[in-house]
């Protein structure tokens, strides 16, 4: 029964990556089920969740702001914060960050342009599920798409997450959205929630380029795997 | 309420504004975008108004850590 862990996406008004992010995590091995954000419930046997990409909302207000209050998220909340593997892409980056569950903010892009490109990322630690199939320093080639990736810490907050290691990725070489620190993913204190601006939902068949992204994804079925042998 | 970037973060909007202003010839050393949003609420005590709204700000309207904000009320009958 555990073998096929389930991995609840779930959906927002404005989600686009939803459906791909569900292909993935099928053909990485996981039963991924869609989630409407009206829900108030996740699947009973939900021992993941991917937040996806898109624009939730219109990204009215800004980013994440107001999906963060989807009924949905109460439970996802409480699945967090009893260890569950989150994972949240590009806006579900957004709405994690907005919910608490992940600390900073996410900030229109420097240049005021869509950014929409493979990008080189640099892995900083990889005791973490998600990172768990990476190699220490590691390169990896996955794409970002987005207007709000600037990800934002004041300077107490940058430190205080540098010292707990909370950064998982950053942009190698060129910093495409002017994120402090050349951030492009952030873990929470206990590592098992992290979102991350790059999607690797679009990147785990060479057919369409590159892989890398499997390597996170793959972190996150891993995961949810173990996490449905604790839970059950 | 009116909601703008907190003094020292990046506000690549207003830089964006700020240049356009210059090439138009116009002296301006700074910009910065905010968004003001107009709130119609019933009662009379404007204490308890200010109180709501602040409420309002911590919960959705503003990101404290990024963003401040100022509340004016105007009464009316």
């Amino acid at each position: 029964m555990t073998e096929v862990p389930r991995v609840a996406v779930i959906v927002f008004p404005g989600s686009n990556d939803d459906r791909d992010a569900a292909w993935a995590l099928g053909a990485l091995g996981a039963a991924a089920s869609l989630v409407w954000h009206a829900e108030n419930d996740l699947p009973r046997d939900t021992a993941g969740i991917v937040l996806p990409g898109g624009f939730s909302y219109g990204d009215y207000l800004r980013s994440g702001a107001i999906a963060r209050f989807a009924p949905i998220m109460t439970a996802v909340d409480a699945f967090a914060r009893d260890g569950g593997p989150v994972l949240g892409i590009c806006n579900g980056f957004q709405i994690l960050c907005e919910a608490g569950l992940l600390p900073g903010a996410l900030r229109p892009n420097r240049t005021l342009t869509f950014v929409c490109r493979d990008v080189p990322l640099k892995v900083e630690r990889t005791d973490l599920a998600f990172t768990a199939r990476c190699e220490e320093g590691q390169r990896l080639s996955i794409p970002i798409k987005h207007g709000d990736g600037c990800y934002f810490a004041d300077a107490e907050l940058l430190e205080q997450l540098e010292e707990n290691r909370q950064v998982v990725l950053r942009y190698d070489g060129e910093n495409p959205n002017g994120a402090v620190a050349d951030i492009a993913a952030v873990a929470n204190e206990w590592g098992n929630v992290m979102g991350l601006m790059p999607h690797p939902e679009h990147a785990v068949d060479p057919l369409l380029g590159a892989s890398d992204g499997a390597l996170i994804l793959s972190g996150l079925v891993d995961a949810a795997r173990e996490h449905a042998l604790v839970a059950a | 309420m009116l909601v703008r970037p907190k003094q020292g973060i990046l506000d690549p909007q207003g830089d964006a504004v700020g240049s356009s202003l210059r090439q138009l010839g116009f002296a301006v050393d700074e910009a910065r975008v905010g968004r003001v949003v107009d709130l119609e609420l019933e009662g009379s005590d404007p204490a308890a108004a200010r109180e709501q709204i602040e409420r309002m700000c911590r919960h959705l309207l503003a990101n404290p850590l990024i963003e401040s904000y100022e509340i004016s009320l105007e009464g009316h009958e």
